[in-house]
């Protein structure tokens, strides 16, 4: 009966696409996604006794600083993915993560506050993804796309140093080609290539019903401050903005060895915009007095995906992390993570053909994209209290008081630390956002400022 | 490089994990060693030394139990957090981040089995 209503619990039929020892397959992006594709397809095949050849295609040398050998990203990992990655046994190590992060600082206009997590324990890594900012005078810190890069290695991927400029299909098969190079027929390509490329472009001609991701820009800029001043103004924490600037969705200042890293989120981050947000004195307030932004620090302005693929997947092949789907604004790391491990267990135990992806691959995009859907709401209230002076004020009042009681519910301290680090999935936020007991307390918080605002102002007068 | 380093900070001797107190996390040794120790009739068992990408308290994610040894840094250590909500989460949308974990316990029940033969072997030579 309930056969009936399901299908049956797995169709023989469905797939005749499978890795078998000796299959080839070709990873296009050799960023954290195509790594953790490599390492965990490695990994598993290993333990079923799977003899596969895997060749990683990345044209860039992550042992390089600035633009060449940089994938252009905030370089956070979030709480939630550095333990998921502990447990699978990739502890990263101090060579790689330039500063632990413990804590973040709300930063408003009505004042700034300081969050710690329950425990008090580093556990978000901030990372350079490649060498460094250009122009950086000592390498202290290895790229932690190298580092994945060099991980997927261990476990046995070949380094291909190309870039993929033609895909094409033989006898069934996909063929990737790198200038110079003959075409190279493989059973499964895994697409890892991000959004800022014109590589998703080859896919186009194939007609596999892929379509990329839609993008919006974003602003990430690196600013030389040496390790003391870091620590002395930054420390541990992340520095986050709440300011009443249009089309702004999030700042963050992010400490790291000897360079903070700016990171602007929203719609059409432009320079007057960028200019605006640091002459705020807020952002003021985290810097050494007097602190020029050098004139020529290392900056970019790379797209994101804001609403994922349609159909990244085909028989044989497969679209992991930014080029496929990926969460909105926060800890792309640890979605690139999930969707490589999703797209790597379906190659491995279920098959390779379009069918197997969209029944076993396609339900971990999908779950990203139905988060995605309420953190936009998530978003768009934030929004609406950067605007609101008396809502910005509850908030601070709020964080405050649950931040001087040792004891009791943390509940806004806990849902600005899930919304600004991505430690949490977007539906529980909002559920924990919509509990009775936090908005009872958030509009009392609201009322008690306004109430205290109008005795000061009477005090005043008086 | 102490900037970077994940986790947190334990000093000499400082308990990380207490027999008898009820868990609800498990622990990876980011840097140093710790030792897991067992008290019994007040006296301490010493059972295993735990180095960098251990993990130990991982029983406490999968029973109701209360922890089962004590576990003590030896010198300066790091050791980082799992929260168990956080990753029994991630096991139920990835049942292969339990691979490891399982990886680690079976070898622990080999560990166990070899002991167990070389007590009953000198219990057996003395009779």
């Amino acid at each position: 009966m309930l056969e009936e209503k399901i299908g049956p619990w797995r169709d023989e039929t469905a797939s005749k696409l499978e890795l078998e020892s000796g299959s080839r397959v070709a990873v296009i992006g050799g960023g954290p996604a195509g790594s953790f594709f490599s390492y965990f397809l490695l990994d598993m095949a290993r333990r079923l006794g799977i003899d596969l050849r895997l060749d990683i295609y990345e044209p860039r040398d992550f042992s390089l600083p600035g633009p060449t050998g940089c994938n252009m990203c905030g370089g956070i990992v979030s709480e939630s993915l550095v333990q998921a990655l502990a447990v699978e046994g990739i502890n990263l190590p101090p060579t790689v993560v330039e500063r632990g992060i413990d804590s973040y600082v709300l930063h408003m206009d009505l004042g700034s506050v300081r969050i710690d997590t329950p425990l008090r324990e580093k556990r978000i890594a901030a990372v350079h993804r490649g060498a460094g900012p250009r122009g950086v005078k000592d390498t202290k810190w290895r790229s932690f796309d190298g580092y994945l890069l060099e991980l997927a290695m261990g476990n046995g991927a070949h380094l291909v140093r190309g870039r993929v400029t033609d895909i094409s299909w033989k006898d069934g098969l996909p063929q990737a080609k790198i200038q110079g190079g003959p075409p190279q027929a493989y059973d499964l390509l895994g697409i890892a290539t991000g959004v800022n490329t014109s590589a998703l472009k080859l896919f186009e001609k194939l007609d596999l019903g892929y379509a990329p991701p839609k993008t919006t820009k974003t602003y990430i800029a690196d600013f030389y401050m040496g390790q003391e001043t870091v620590n002395r103004y930054l420390g541990s924490s992340m520095h986050v903005f709440l300011l009443d600037l249009p089309q702004l969705e999030f700042a963050a200042l992010i400490p790291k060895g000897d360079y903070a890293t700016l990171c602007l989120l929203g719609h059409e981050i432009d320079r007057p915009l960028v200019q605006r947000f640091l002459d705020a004195p807020e952002v003021k307030q985290c810097l050494p007095p007097e602190y020029r932004v050098p004139e020529d620090h290392c900056h970019c302005s790379p797209w994101i995906n804001v609403q994922g693929a349609v159909r990244p997947f085909a028989d044989r092949v497969v679209f992991i992390g930014d080029c496929g789907v990926t969460r909105l604004y926060k800890d792309g790391i640890g979605a690139a993570y999930r969707t490589a491990k999703a797209a790597a267990t379906t190659a491995i135990f279920e098959g390779i053909s379009a069918e197997d992806f969209r029944r076993h691959y396609w339900p971990a995009c999908r779950a990203i994209r139905a988060d995605n859907a309420l953190g936009k709401i998530i978003f768009a209230i934030t929004r609406q209290i950067q605007k609101r002076r008396k809502d910005r004020g509850g908030v601070l009042r709020m964080v405050s008081r649950e931040q001087r009681t040792e004891r009791g519910p943390r509940r806004m301290s806990m849902v600005l630390w899930d919304v600004f680090t991505g430690s949490a999935p977007y539906r529980d936020i909002l559920l924990r956002s919509l509990h009775p007991f936090f908005l009872g307390r958030f509009v009392w918080e609201i009322i008690a400022g306004i109430v205290a605002r109008i005795w000061s102002i009477n005090g005043q007068k008086h | 490089m102490e900037n970077g380093a994940l986790g947190k900070v334990y000093q000499d001797s400082q308990v990380i994990v207490r027999q008898g107190e009820v868990g609800d996390c498990m622990y990876v040794v980011q840097q140093g060693r710790v030792a897991v120790v067992q008290e019994r009739d007040g006296k301490e068992v010493p059972l295993a030394v735990l180095g960098k990408g251990d993990f130990f308290g991982e029983m406490a994610l999968f029973d109701r139990e209360v922890r089962s040894s004590t576990v003590r840094a030896i010198g300066e250590a790091q050791v980082l957090t799992v929260d168990k909500k956080t990753l029994l989460r991630r096991i139920h949308e990835d049942p292969s981040l339990a691979f490891r974990i399982v990886q680690q316990m079976s070898q622990r029940i080999r560990e166990l089995d070899a002991e167990l033969v070389r007590m009953k072997a000198s219990v057996l030579s003395l009779e």
